[in-house]
């Protein structure tokens, strides 16, 4: 039944050019005509260009020998052997080892920052506050370069290098230290540890579920660490040591053996760390904030310390709050990593869009999987974030 | 008992005083500075520990900032010799005659010096222009966005690039640097993100299903990858995808990569908005019989973008700061500037690089304070004149 037979009036007669869904639709299919128009036009630009050049096209040269060195690779890479598509792996690495390192680092920061801002002791919440308004407002590009050009490559030169007891290294070339080698019998202590993670966890759980029945709370901090730390510790003790230490050795020209930090990722990660921890800072007082003071009052007038109060009480109910723009901060870090071009460090952007394009011309498909990456780690990360967040989410009666 | 004899009561009996004494003063130590002290850094002793150990630390940082800036540093000198330890036989803080013989290098980079008045008139320019917007009680505030928004760029295009048939030399976008550069920069992405950022936020509002796809699919590519990658994109792929008589300059393309990027993270600031807006007042609009666009321009934006103030400067601030990125693909913007400055072997000392940073760092520091504190009052304001 038409609204003409209820009510007898014929509906006024629209011009078509006036009807908004035909409108609607030739707005979309302009729009639809436009884009396609400008890929169109760019992609043939783009083959027109690239042929000119005598570049070639296509994912090629992904197997091809990249004939270049890394400075720090996870994986074994040589310059004479390895692809690009090796070097593409270790760019990934490097970039997710100093994105996962920055992350932890940022956070602890941040959560000490963000609450020593809200501290009733003056000083120390002038003090956050101040390092929260100064690091915000420097740009992160330049304190890299600060602690990289100004701090890390100002250490003395190897022959004046800072070192403890000839096996703790400390000059411009980077930060050395003693690198532990499993001798036979290591093993057991690396089984005791799996054992007493499981264990652990195992312990955590029971203890939960314990607290959940009864009430009653079981020590699951000391439980766990004398589990995964004490306990190998006693069992390596046992075991003779079966571990020995290989000193960096100094040489004339370089230093060799041992761990070595390179200061290009310690700037990059100090850098990153201490610029991620001033905006994690704000998100994190904010969260606490928007806690009702009532809830800290209802717990002291049940007799709770501050400490716990704190603990069990407000920040549980302030991670709600935190979780959604503190997952958008960590998302900062990891596409502020690719920073590292600017100092040198050997990640994703350093290797595939500055070597890489250099040598193959192939900006197209450079730049395309490189953005891949990113985009990918991005969806993963908000997706983990979502999922994390619907947990914590507030459970309404 | 009733009132009468309550009354009675007090009269018979004495024992009640019937005349006030003045108030005791409180203990010395519960107030004034004293007593400011002991509640605010002395409650208790892990507050005592606190408290020493962050005055320590601050003590020191603030004296070695003091002692690098001004008193070790080195205030007049032709060349590396005055900024070395060797030569001056002491500890060399920041080498201020560096800085003092390249500041027009920090500002201008190679702009031609017979032509420098031009960019001094730019800044002028844009002060004026962004104190006609800014200050609230400036007359005629209207012509002001037009002007900052439409005569500006125009102005400013033809005073900075040149324009030969009024007599001014045409300078080559290679020949900017320093301030002039991330100054251009900046203002290139604040000018062109606004209006994109509202078109896409609407885009993504939309409800024709096309439109809303491409918004969405641009504002979260973009906002997926790092700016750095948006930037070799225009400097390395922008060339290749117009026809070749137009290859865009280098400047050209770095503010294409800024604008775009900003761009995307200006929608969703103006998304935000625009959701805040209750149902109602796009229904009133409809009600009395506004279309789209009329709704939109008179009623929804003005309220939407009103609330987004604080959060548009904070945008601002992040692109303001996300210029020096331009750095990396070889423009010569204040960052950059430095970088070559510092390694010039006229100047080159331990302490050269530092200086030149902290330089950068108090240029920023300054603009990017500003503009924050410029966000924080605006909240205040709005959030005062929605209180009824």
């Amino acid at each position: 039944m038409s609204s003409e037979q209820v009510t007898g009036i014929r509906p006024p007669r629209v011009p078509l050019y006036n009807d908004p869904r035909v409108r609607s639709v030739i707005y979309q299919l302009a729009l639809a005509a436009i884009i396609v128009f400008l890929v169109y036009g760019a992609t043939t630009n783009a083959i027109d260009h690239l042929q000119r050049a005598h570049i070639a096209s296509g994912f090629g040269f992904w197997n091809e020998t990249a004939g270049f060195n890394i400075s720090q690779s996870l994986i074994p890479f040589s310059s004479t052997i390895s692809t690009y598509g090796t070097a593409f792996w270790v760019g990934l690495l490097n970039t997710l080892l100093v994105a996962a390192l920055g992350i932890v680092l940022a956070t602890i920061l941040g959560f000490l920052v963000g609450i020593s801002r809200l501290s009733k002791n003056w000083l120390v919440s002038r003090v956050a506050s101040g390092y929260v308004e100064t690091i915000r407002n420097i740009p992160l590009l330049l304190q890299l370069l600060f602690w990289y050009n100004g701090v890390l490559k100002a250490l003395p030169e190897l022959r004046n290098s800072y070192s403890i007891a000839d096996a703790i290294y400390l000059n411009n070339r980077g930060f050395y230290v003693p690198e532990p080698i499993a001798r036979p019998g290591f093993g057991w202590v690396e089984l005791v540890f799996v054992v007493g993670i499981v264990a652990s966890v195992a312990f955590y759980f029971w203890a939960r579920r314990r607290q959940m029945q009864t009430g009653q709370r079981a020590p699951v901090l000391w439980v766990t660490l004398g589990l995964v730390i004490a306990l190998p510790f006693i069992v390596l003790l046992l075991a003779g040591v079966p571990i020995h230490f290989e000193s960096p050795q100094a040489g004339r020209f370089n230093i060799s053996g041992g761990i070595e930090v390179v200061p290009e990722f310690a700037a990059l990660l100090f850098g990153l760390s201490i610029y991620t921890a001033a905006f994690i800072a704000e998100v994190v007082r904010a969260g606490i904030m928007a806690v009702s003071q009532g809830q800290a009052e209802a717990a002291y007038s049940l007799g709770i310390k501050p400490g716990p109060t704190l603990r069990l009480i407000v920040v549980p109910q302030a991670m709600r709050v935190i979780i959604p723009p503190l997952s958008s901060q960590y998302l900062n870090l990891i596409k502020n990593s690719s920073l590292a071009v600017a100092i040198g460090y050997p990640d994703l952007v350093q290797i595939f869009t500055g070597t890489v394009l250099n040598q193959t011309g192939q900006a197209v498909e450079v730049v395309a999987i490189t953005m891949a990456v990113y985009l990918t780690i991005s969806l993963v990360t908000s997706g983990l974030m979502n999922l994390y967040n619907q947990r914590m989410a507030l459970v309404e009666r | 008992m009733t009132m009468a004899e309550g009354e009675l009561a007090i009269s018979e009996l004495h024992f009640v005083r019937d005349q006030h004494l003045a108030a005791q003063p409180a203990p010395i130590r519960m107030t004034g500075a004293i007593g400011w002290v002991r509640a605010n850094l002395l409650s208790t002793p892990a507050n005592i520990v606190l408290t020493v150990v962050v005055l320590l630390l601050t003590i020191w940082v603030v004296w070695e900032l003091l002692d690098f800036l001004i008193l070790d540093a080195v205030w007049t000198g032709a060349d590396r010799e005055a900024c070395l330890m060797s030569t001056q036989h002491r500890e060399v803080g920041a080498c201020w005659p560096f800085v003092w013989e390249r500041l027009p290098y920090f500002i201008y980079g190679s702009y031609p010096i017979p032509e420098r008045w031009r960019v001094d008139v730019f800044f002028v320019l844009l002060a004026v222009g962004v104190a006609w917007l800014l200050w609230l009680h400036a007359p005629r505030r209207g012509l002001g966005a037009l002007y900052f928004f439409v005569v500006l760029p125009i102005v400013s295009y033809i005073l900075l690039h040149g324009f030969a048939a009024i007599g001014l030399p045409v300078v080559d976008t290679v020949l900017w640097g320093g301030v002039l550069v991330t100054i251009v920069v900046a203002t290139v992405g604040i000018v062109v993100s606004l209006p994109i950022g509202i078109l896409l936020a609407l885009g993504r509002r939309s409800h024709m299903p096309t439109v809303r796809f491409f918004s969405t699919l641009f504002i979260e590519f973009v906002r997926g990858v790092p700016l750095i990658t948006v930037l070799f994109m225009a400097s390395v792929m922008l060339p290749l995808f117009v026809p070749q008589e137009f290859e865009p300059d280098k400047l050209l393309r770095a503010l294409v990569g800024i604008a775009l990027f900003a761009s995307a993270y200006m929608a969703e600031v103006v998304r935000a908005g625009l959701q805040a807006i209750p149902k109602g007042q796009y229904e009133g609009a409809m009600a009395v019989g506004l279309g789209y666009t009329p709704m939109m321009r008179l009623i929804v934006l003005p309220q939407a973008l009103r609330i987004t103030i604080p959060n548009i400067v904070n945008t601002y601030i992040g692109l303001f700061k996300d210029t020096t990125l331009v750095t990396i693909i070889g423009i010569f913007d204040l960052l950059h500037t430095i970088e070559v400055a510092r390694i010039d072997p006229k100047w080159a000392t331990p302490v050269t690089s530092t200086t030149g940073y902290a330089v950068a760092a108090m240029f920023y520091l300054v603009f990017c304070y500003g503009m924050s504190r410029y966000a924080r009052a605006t909240e205040a304001r709005l959030r005062k004149g929605d209180k009824r």
